[in-house]
């Protein structure tokens, strides 16, 4: 008679020692973030604001890329979009600019609802091109929108900007003018916006919608064959990722307080710069364009007054990024030692007890 | 009613500059499943080749076309097998961002090296030259001569794929690249030569369209965007059916510009989606698949 061995339980895991570290340093970090404004200067509040708005939307990118195979080149549509319905929001209809960004971002969710169906018509990589089609339609639209300045665009005057709720209640707090309390409140939104982004998304990546995208990235046959309904799930990613996409335009541009189409709707400023950002960082993890936005702020804020100078090094890094070091910065290294500080990933463990 | 015969007669003229613009891309994405969007960006490179050839070699237009056909022809094979090879796969990501990267390079470069100014291409007499086809109608040379081009470029482009055994292997490789292979097919060498035969057509497009219109570094995207829109509409995998789709939108630019001028381009986008909306697989879909 063989002895009897102890039956071998296997467990699906998700977290490691690292996400489980860097889950107790995220409730420390984020809620002092959020204390930023007292202490940090004006200008280095801009700064941050322009990190979590680029981190937000490489995130919202790299959500649509890279787990829902929806290569846009056109996600400047949104940005514009959002933008441009914050500016129509605010001087046509008198809403607050707060309001404003909510509606900016169901008008971008709407449009990518109307569009996605023609877009979703075109093969794979036709996909990106026509992305962009779409946007520069939407920025010749907008330029001729002549209530909104046309062409050449419009401000948004100090007396609209003023009617913003909290905005006197913040300057009275930190005791600082109001334009300087309007990017305290912009700084919060921004910080908000770039948490709930980057935790909705980690929620979406290990939900059962989010295995589902990956098994049809990775074999589409086989993923519908088991009952993914891989293109009702891409749609409403579509639409999401818009809706997002949009609100951080119009947080943008209620921050620049000025507009105009080729700036809103600027292929370079958010679609390549956002590209760039999950590419070096890392395509297809959370963690990547985290990595990415520091990468890209260092390297903006030092060689930025270069002009096209600094873009071709930035183009030229990314395609040799994509030769020789496809996973990106963050994704080598945590290829290399297995790291992830998000718990995204489900291994199965043996117990030996 | 010259006016508007006027009108479809220059449309279907800048239709065959666009379709020259739109083999290019078809032909890669046909073959190998990639679309290059430094496309456009290629073609401006082309066009502001032929003008160094002539401004620093002093050679003819002609000459300067030539020359710039078979430097892109290589440049082409080149890029192929020194960077694209690299991330051509099942993963259509690698390939879309390194052709993007490359196009900001391309735009950026050409920005550095020419300046922003816009240009033209030089040719001569045969710029102002038009024909009379009827009392208050006339028609420029230099359009004429860019359709007639398309014309020929499509036909021998047809002839090649169907008549050669080059050809045959670009339309096996296209079904099946790994039975291609097994049949003797080197696939590195069809690729290569298949961006080599993108490039070439580009600079093609690039003569034709900088003899009639101005270009700075700038303009690469719209191109590319034209181009695709052409073979949109025209249908993939079709030839003439691209050709025809470069003439629609031609039209559509054309017909909105007359109605206003700020509308020329928005008029071809609209078109585009229209096509998409009504007939998705284009108006003249490939009978295979």
């Amino acid at each position: 008679m063989k002895p009897e061995r102890p039956p071998i339980v296997w467990r699906v895991q998700s977290a490691t020692k690292l996400s489980r570290i860097a889950g107790v340093a995220a409730a420390v970090i984020v809620p002092l973030l959020f204390l930023v404004p007292a202490v940090a200067s004006r200008n280095l509040l801009q700064d941050l604001i322009f990190v979590f708005t680029m981190l937000a939307l490489a995130q919202l990118w790299n959500v649509l890329a890279g787990w829902g195979g929806l290569i846009s080149v056109g996600q400047q549509a949104f940005v514009g979009v959002g933008a441009y319905a914050l500016f129509a929001g605010v001087t046509l209809a008198g809403l607050d600019p707060l309001l404003a960004i909510l509606a900016a971002g169901c008008l971008a969710a709407l449009v990518a609802a109307v569009l996605g169906p023609l877009m979703f018509r075109l093969e794979g990589p036709y996909f990106a091109i026509g992305s962009w089609v779409v946007a520069e339609a939407l920025r010749l639209g907008c330029a001729q929108f002549k209530p909104l300045g046309g062409g050449t665009g419009m401000s948004l005057s100090s007396g609209a900007l003023a009617s913003m709720t909290e905005t006197k209640s913040v300057a009275t707090l930190f005791d600082i003018r109001t334009a300087a309390a309007r990017d305290v409140i912009v700084y919060w939104i921004a910080l908000l916006l770039v948490i709930v982004i980057t935790f909705a998304i980690y929620v979406f990546v290990r939900s059962r919608l989010g295995l589902g995208l990956a098994a049809s990235r990775d074999n589409n046959a086989a993923a519908r064959s088991v009952g993914v309904r891989t293109d009702r799930i891409r749609y409403w990613l579509w639409v999401i990722v818009a809706f997002a996409t949009g609100m951080v335009g119009a947080l943008v541009y209620l921050q620049k307080a000025r507009i105009s189409p080729d700036a809103a709707f600027s292929v370079v400023d958010w679609t390549a710069y956002v590209l760039f950002v999950v590419v070096i960082g890392g395509v297809r993890t959370i963690e990547g364009p985290m990595v990415g936005v520091l990468v890209f702020w260092a390297l903006q804020y030092n060689l930025s007054g270069y002009g096209s100078l600094y873009l071709l090094v930035l183009g030229l890094i990314a395609i040799l990024v994509m030769l020789f070091m496809q996973r990106g910065i963050w994704g080598s290294m945590a290829a290399r030692w297995n790291w992830q500080l998000f718990a995204v990933r489900k291994l199965l463990t043996r117990d030996d007890s | 009613m010259i006016g508007g015969l006027d009108t479809l007669l220059e449309g279907v003229l800048l239709g065959g500059v666009y379709a020259l613009f739109a083999v290019g891309l078809s032909l890669i994405f046909g073959i190998m499943r990639l679309v290059n969007l430094a496309h456009g960006d290629i073609i401006v490179l082309a066009a502001y080749l032929i003008l160094t050839a002539m401004a620093a070699a002093g050679v003819s237009l002609g000459v300067a076309t030539a020359l710039t056909i078979l430097v892109m022809f290589v440049a082409g094979f080149a890029l192929q097998r020194l960077v694209l090879e690299r991330v051509l796969g099942d993963d259509i990501l690698p390939p879309l961002l390194v052709t993007f990267g490359l196009s900001i390079v391309l735009q950026n470069g050409l920005l550095l090296v020419f300046g922003a100014d816009s240009r033209r291409l030089q040719a001569g007499a045969f710029e102002a030259t038009s024909i009379n086809l009827a009392p208050g109608l006339s028609v420029g040379l230099a359009p004429l001569i860019a359709l007639v081009t398309a014309v020929v470029v499509v036909t021998l482009l047809q002839l090649l794929f169907y008549r050669t055994s080059l050809g045959r292997a670009f339309r096996a490789t296209a079904d099946n690249p790994e039975i291609a292979q097994l049949m003797g097919i080197d696939q590195r060498n069809i690729y290569a030569f298949a961006v080599g035969l993108s490039l070439a057509v580009s600079a093609i497009a690039a003569v034709t369209f900088g003899i009639r219109s101005n270009f700075d570094p700038s303009i690469g995207p719209a191109r590319l965007l034209y181009a695709f829109e052409a073979v949109i509409i025209g249908g993939l995998g079709s030839l003439w059916g691209t050709l025809a789709g470069g003439i629609v939108l031609g039209l559509a630019q054309t017909i909105g510009g007359r109605i206003d001028p700020e509308w020329q381009i928005l008029s071809g986008h609209i078109a585009f989606l229209i096509v998409l909306i009504l007939r998705p697989r284009g108006l003249f879909p490939a009978g295979r698949r």
